[in-house]
């Protein structure tokens, strides 16, 4: 057991994958019951990214843009200015990829109250290979002005985050993915708009992670347990505005810092985390994620393994940064 | 002489008023959109003096109709018949193109001096236009919109996924009017990439089309207007063939002044056409 203390938000053990995006879809239902100004508009994906749950019982709010991004984004900055409050869906290479000049124009820059949930984010896509694996999303929505980015971790998550940004007047881009995500939370987990989470308290180093690879973080925790090193992971779920604050705290105190993501490490979590702490507080780092390439086709999370995104991954990236911390004590004596 | 030739000389002075205010402001600007601005200002002030129901005083009013300036860089004209409305002063015209102005080089989302939507990026304001007439429906909300297009922006894609989503909506409380000046940054289109036939073409999208041989005619362009109105199931668009410059003789169809303001002797010269010494 370890010394260190384990968020209770968290379960003992996971028992369940679910799919986020069905989440995602089962609560739009419920606040479009709440909400009466709820508008959805989707792009041609509506059963894949679960929008049809919404469309089946709220037909007059919900509107089939077809194969339009670009449109897509400036009709809901339509309905935003018209005092209601949209939200967009598709896969996050288009929504991000195809439509971000409309997002930066009409929704980012007027500071618009649209909200945009993309799917399919990702290396875990899978089978449907690189050009709908979307790993530079985060980078190019947290570079806008005003944008809001959110990568929830689980089932859990992802229901709380819906719930949350509906009450939040702004623009605001939340990454889902296709595949199945381990249930890390108990019902109990509380998400805040800019608040990162400590899962569990460690002192020789810090896994900042996001989405699936939360998941990864906590395990690799584990096996650093074994062996004596115990790490701090931490939840980023929201990457913009990212809880500076947080990340401060946790680096100083450890030493050493892993990011882990299943994007870009060049201007997503591992970019960002860098801004802060090379600013902030220099602590030595690495990034796990994708390296400056584009994914494959294969099964979603055997991708994972392919890229080196595993816990296992994480735990030589925490030796990694052990050993030269270790070195440079001796070289600075 | 009856109520609506009286109405259209009020409007042709107002126009000329217009044009001479939006000169003044480009030229101590010394940077902006000159021929774009003037070939759509007998367009957007029969729209702001005679066919939206607007109210200067109170920009936020739920119910008025909303116009939105897709053609984002021929805002002068459009902050030039705004501050004519009542909107602002009409000394604001002075700070246009000024850090901290709210009369930014393209239009900026702001009711207080009203205007309904963030362009200047052609290929957004119908999309945007669309979102409101359909959120206008949802809300029964007797409510126009109205969206005024430069013809260069037809050749943006995004223009017509626009178009498809208001005829495949019916979208009957929408009326988009372009503004067909035959003029891009680069010059003439039909050098660069022509876009005929610009009515068959909307036609063909689904749109009830008029086409106005003169879109500087008041009375073609109210009738136009009228005729939106009374159109049933399908979104209405005017082709109003205008002139790029229109007003000024040294600018009509002069495509260099696509991007570029009137020097001090061009606004000597241009004031003076319109009736107005310098």
């Amino acid at each position: 057991m370890s010394r260190f203390q384990i968020n209770d938000c968290l379960v003992d053990q996971v028992t369940e994958h679910v799919y986020i995006r069905d989440i995602y879809g089962k609560t739009l239902v419920e606040l479009g019951r709440e909400y009466p100004n709820i508008v959805v508009l989707d792009a041609d994906l509506t059963v894949s990214t679960k929008t049809n749950i919404f469309g089946k019982e709220f037909p007059n709010r919900f509107f089939t843009m077809g194969v339009s991004e670009q449109d897509m984004m400036a009709t809901a900055a339509g309905f935003a200015l018209s005092g209601k409050i949209p939200f967009a869906s598709t896969f996050a290479i288009f929504a991000a990829g195809r439509a971000w000049e409309h997002v930066r124009q009409s929704i980012a820059f007027p500071n618009l109250n649209v909200k945009i949930v993309a799917t399919h984010a990702g290396v875990t896509v899978g089978e449907d290979g690189a050009t709908h694996q979307m790993l530079e999303d985060i980078a190019i929505m947290r570079v806008l002005p005003n944008m809001t980015v959110i990568v929830p971790a689980d089932a859990i998550e992802t229901e709380k985050v819906i719930r949350t940004v509906v009450n939040h007047n702004g623009p605001v881009y939340v990454r889902l993915a296709r595949a199945k995500f381990p249930t890390i939370f108990k019902r109990s987990y509380e998400f805040e708009i800019g608040k990162a989470k400590i899962l569990r308290e460690g002192k020789h180093a810090t896994i900042f992670a996001i989405g699936i690879m939360v998941y990864e973080a906590l395990e690799a925790a584990k096996i650093l347990d074994k062996e004596g090193i115990s790490a701090c992971v931490v939840n980023v779920s929201t990457v913009k505005p990212i809880d500076v604050e947080t990340i401060i705290k946790s680096a100083s105190s450890t030493g050493a810092v892993v990011t882990a993501e299943d994007h870009n490490v060049i201007g997503g979590l591992g970019g960002a985390i860098s801004e802060v702490l090379s600013e902030n507080y220099p602590t030595p780092m690495k990034r796990i994620g994708m390296r400056d390439r584009f994914g494959t086709s294969g099964d979603g999370i055997q991708l994972l393994e392919y890229f080196g995104l595993k816990a296992k991954n994480i735990v030589r990236a925490v030796h990694k940064l052990l050993e030269f911390n270790s070195q440079k004590r001796t070289v600075v004596l | 002489m009856n109520k609506s030739e009286k109405n259209v000389d009020a409007l042709t002075d107002i126009a000329r008023r217009v044009r001479i205010d939006l000169l003044k402001a480009l030229h101590r600007a010394k940077s902006g959109h000159t021929g774009g601005s003037l070939s759509s200002v007998e367009v957007l002030v029969s729209l702001y003096f005679s066919e939206l129901r607007h109210k200067p005083k109170n920009p936020r009013w739920e119910d008025r109709d909303r116009f939105v300036l897709s053609k984002g860089h021929g805002v002068p004209a459009l902050y030039s018949v705004l501050a004519h409305a009542g909107y602002f002063p009409i000394e604001e015209l002075m700070s246009l193109r000024k850090p901290g102005s709210r009369l930014q080089g393209h239009p900026e989302y702001n009711l207080e001096i009203g205007i309904e939507a963030t362009t200047g990026s052609l290929g957004h304001g119908l999309s945007a236009a669309n979102g409101m007439a359909l959120s206008a429906r949802i809300d029964g909300k007797d409510i126009r919109i109205y969206a005024l297009l430069s013809d260069g922006e037809l050749q943006e894609g995004a223009t017509w996924e626009a178009i498809t989503t208001s005829s495949y909506r019916r979208l009957d409380n929408l009326c988009a009017i372009v503004d067909r000046n035959r003029f891009q940054n680069d010059g003439a289109m039909k050098d660069i990439k022509d876009i005929e036939p610009v009515p068959d073409k909307w036609r063909a999208f689904g749109w009830e089309v008029e086409s106005l041989q003169d879109g500087h005619d008041f009375h073609s362009i109210l009738s136009a207007f009228e005729k939106a109105r009374q159109t049933k199931g399908k979104p209405f668009v005017i082709i109003a063939n205008t002139i790029k410059g229109k007003g000024v003789s040294i600018f009509e169809n002069q495509g260099k002044y696509h991007g570029v303001a009137p020097t001090d002797e061009e606004l000597r010269v241009a004031l003076n056409e319109l009736g107005e010494a310098a």
